[in-house]
């Protein structure tokens, strides 16, 4: 089954690392302008926001490439670039309602993640789990679980009663 | 590559900005971060410079390896001559500021000279320039960060800078980045508000390319794992160093009433558990994996709301168990205070303890209060306290000058009750039943510290062979023990010196974790990103320099194995609590001198505490080295 990068900012640090992460496994350096996921920071209100492409169901980027050069990878599901095809028009980067696409400006390419083949690295690094790759349904059955647990304290509160 | 990042030199009295490349061959003698910038302070601030003359300098340096996803590689150091002792000057901050340094072109920066009035430095892809800072004076160092944020139309920008305390020139200012990372010790925040210089603020987007970065990012993983793996690491990432307090306030190696008790009884609302309260999560530096701040918020109360950072196990004790305040409320706005006010927590904190102490005892009065009754446990005066130092205001302007100057004005014997070394406050801690840490804290190049070298895992009771395979020599396991324990501290004086050069942090080196990275870690780490080969011993070897060299600066103004001690009270007064350990106990005077004796041996010293001239051959300190950066 195919999974899907599952961000949980309440959980991110702000450490930057899956910054520094993905630029050093994608373009050999260190250099946060050049990676594909950024965190975004209100420094000064304690809020730190992880963004990243979502690999959409109906992207986009997709639809409005006039070359076709956006593709989804069978085994992974991450929407891939194909370079031989792109002109860098950057009609995806304008047109991606989370900025899941970026213009390198070393490269003068349009960048985006690429789920790392399958083996997310950021993920791998992320000590605190805000990043995770995780199966679809497993997503939602945690989501069902963390709401049941709401209902089991009061139905203990309840039980406790009688 | 890394050593192509330049050192820019700032002159702000004339305007003129220079930069050149770091030569490799210092690189190879001091790395980067702290050792660069000793070497730097050593050679371009003349003895005797009065600290808040223009002629003072101040050194900002990104460590060796910042920017790699590994062992918080975000650290910064930040040096001058001090204000506070008048000795080595010198703080380490995390946060984000290095890494964005190193992106924007610059390792170092050398800034000398005063502006004419007030200005910020805007560092920028391999451009600085010195921009007005006039709408900026007078903020707090909150603020500051937003306006400059702000004017620049970037939220990525990250910035060092003053707040008030900087401005009026408190001598125990520190220097903000962020929320709560601060460059608290020895009075540079004061230096910069010298110049006038209310901040640097810098944003790049230039590559950091490694040697070999393949094998970095594993090996970065690597080094993640090995932290994440001890037990300590665990517990900070959950409750930040404040899990420190539950240990030692129930042996009793904590001072309260500034040192009339060695722990804090009905103590229970400062441990750590009680910040789950006001946490909404935890924040980490720069490729830290640790990420040991709380972010907390203050929701009710007459101070609410509050949104803040931290506290460190610093504050609990500066703003609880030194002033005798009991409640985690009081530490979370008098942190939050002090971090807006751009004030040093610890030195903040000792200052206040201590005049209340001299209040109790009569040595002081409402006469020289102008009023306030210095009473322990009040909050409202600390905070009142807090807030005139900041200003200078009051008798706060008197403490706002640091201990040497207030122990001068207030006379009448309130020297012995100052809890000072080379006019620096100590932490909270009591040493009386540790002699390792008491010898760490009267060593230390920049007074009364224990960032310069505790050996933190002394207070584990490790079996003799581990202490002996990591230190070397034979070590006793006691901690109450004088057996060795010079060259423990020795050893993580190296250790610290290396640690800070290269720019990661210390809670992920043998600080308190025992299987933590260190020499041969760090040697690899160095390779991988830079090249440059370093073996176990040649690493030490740096580390000796960095620390001969900071000596050397100490010797030249005046320091002398004299200052090498602690307070009187230490020798005189025995612990009154705690655990059958720690009870009743106080430092032996002969045995002290001894470890001296052994650990200026270490150093390579003579009996006075001045280098050999074997050692400074050694070390290549015999030649001048001013002309190489």
């Amino acid at each position: 089954m195919q999974k899907i990068l599952f961000v949980n900012p309440e959980k991110c640090s702000g450490c930057r690392t899956c910054e520094s992460v993905c630029s050093l496994y994608q373009e050999k350096v260190c250099n946060p302008a050049r990676a594909r996921i950024n965190i975004v920071k209100w420094e000064t209100a304690g809020i730190y926001v992880p963004m990243v492409c979502q690999q959409c169901e109906t992207p986009v980027c997709e639809v409005v490439c006039p070359m076709h050069a956006i593709k989804r990878d069978e085994k992974t599901g991450a929407m891939l670039i194909d370079y031989d095809l792109c002109v860098g028009c950057k009609l995806c980067v304008m047109f991606c309602p989370f900025g899941g696409i970026s213009l390198d400006a070393k490269t003068r390419r349009v960048v985006k993640c690429d789920l790392c083949g399958g083996e997310p690295l950021c993920v791998k690094f992320c000590e605190p789990q805000a990043l995770q790759y995780l199966d679809a349904t497993a997503i939602n059955l945690r989501k069902r679980m963390a709401a049941a647990e709401k209902f089991s304290d009061l139905m203990k509160k309840m039980l406790a009663a009688v | 590559m890394v050593w192509k990042r330049k050192v820019a030199y700032i002159n702000l009295t004339t305007g003129k900005i220079a930069a050149k490349p770091i030569p490799k061959e210092v690189r190879q003698l001091y790395l980067g971060g702290r050792g660069i910038d000793m070497h730097l302070l050593y050679n371009h601030v003349k003895p005797e410079t009065d600290p808040l003359s223009p002629e003072n300098v101040l050194f900002v340096g990104a460590g060796l390896l910042c920017g790699i996803p590994a062992l918080g590689s975000g650290r910064c150091d930040i040096a001058a001559k001090s204000p506070l002792t008048g000795g080595v000057g010198d703080s380490n901050i995390g946060g984000f500021f290095a890494p964005e340094l190193r992106l924007a072109d610059f390792d170092h920066l050398v800034i000398s000279g005063k502006a004419e009035k007030p200005v910020y430095l805007w560092i920028s892809d391999g451009n600085v320039e010195i921009r007005d800072a006039g709408h900026l004076w007078g903020k707090d160092s909150f603020e500051t960060q937003d306006m400059i944020r702000n004017d620049n139309g970037d939220e990525e920008v990250k910035c060092l800078v003053v707040g008030v305390a900087g401005e009026n020139l408190v001598r125990f200012a520190n220097i903000m980045t962020g929320m709560k990372n601060s460059a608290g010790r020895t009075g540079i925040g004061c230096v910069m508000g010298s110049k006038n210089l209310k901040a640097i603020a810098t944003r790049g987007t230039m590559d950091i390319e490694f040697s070999y970065p393949d094998e970095l990012l594993d090996y970065c993983k690597e080094m993640n794992d090995m932290v994440m793996k001890t037990r300590w690491a665990r517990a900070q990432s959950k409750w930040g160093s404040l899990i420190i307090y539950s240990n030692t306030n129930t042996t009793g190696l904590i001072r309260t009433r500034n040192f009339q008790l060695n722990r804090l009884d009905e103590g229970e609302d400062l441990e750590p558990e009680n910040m789950d309260r006001y946490t909404i999560g935890m924040s980490g530096c720069y490729g830290c994996s640790l990420h040991c701040r709380h972010r907390y918020v203050l929701r009710e109360g007459p101070y609410a709301p509050i949104f803040g950072e931290g506290p460190e196990y610093t504050s609990l004790g500066a703003f609880g168990t030194m002033v005798d305040c009991k409640k985690m409320e009081t530490i979370l706005v008098a942190n939050h205070m002090v971090n807006k006010y751009g004030l040093d927590t610890l030195e903040t904190g000792g200052l206040i303890a201590w005049a209340m102490e001299l209040y109790e005892k009569g040595v002081i009065s409402e006469k020289d209060t102008v009023g306030l009754k210095l009473e322990w446990g009040d909050e409202a005066v600390l905070f009142e306290l807090i807030t005139q130092i900041a200003h200078r205001k009051g008798f706060g302007n008197l403490l706002a000058d640091g201990f040497k100057p207030a122990i001068a004005k207030i006379g009448k014997g309130s020297e012995y009750y100052a809890i000072q070394i080379k006019g620096m406050s100590n932490l909270h801690s009591d040493e009386r039943p540790t002699p390792s840490l008491a010898l760490g804290i009267a060593t230390s190049t920049r007074g009364a510290d224990h960032l310069r070298s505790r050996p933190a895992i002394d207070l584990y009771g490790l079996p003799e062979e581990l202490l002996e395979e990591i230190y070397g020599a034979p070590v006793s396991s006691d901690y109450t023990s004088y057996e060795g324990k010079s060259r423990m501290v020795w050893w993580q004086e190296l250790l610290y010196a290396v640690t800070d050069s290269i720019g990661t942090c210390k809670y992920q080196t043998v600080f308190c974790a025992v299987h933590a990275p260190k020499w041969k870690e760090f040697a690899k780490l160095i390779q991988l990103t830079t090249g440059l080969k370093f073996t176990k011993a040649q690493l030490m070897e740096v580390g000796e320099r960095i620390y001969t060299t900071e000596r050397m600066f100490n010797l030249r103004e005046g320091f002398a194995r004299k200052d090498d001690t602690l307070p009187e009270r230490y020798f005189k007064e025995p612990t009154p609590v705690g655990l059958p350990i720690a009870k009743g106990k106080k430092i032996d005077r002969n045995k002290f001198e001894k470890m001296l004796d052994e650990y200026y041996a270490m150093h390579g010293w003579d009996q006075n505490g001045f280098p050999k001239k074997e050692t400074l051959e050694r070390l290549g300190l015999d030649k001048e080295l001013s002309s190489t950066v």
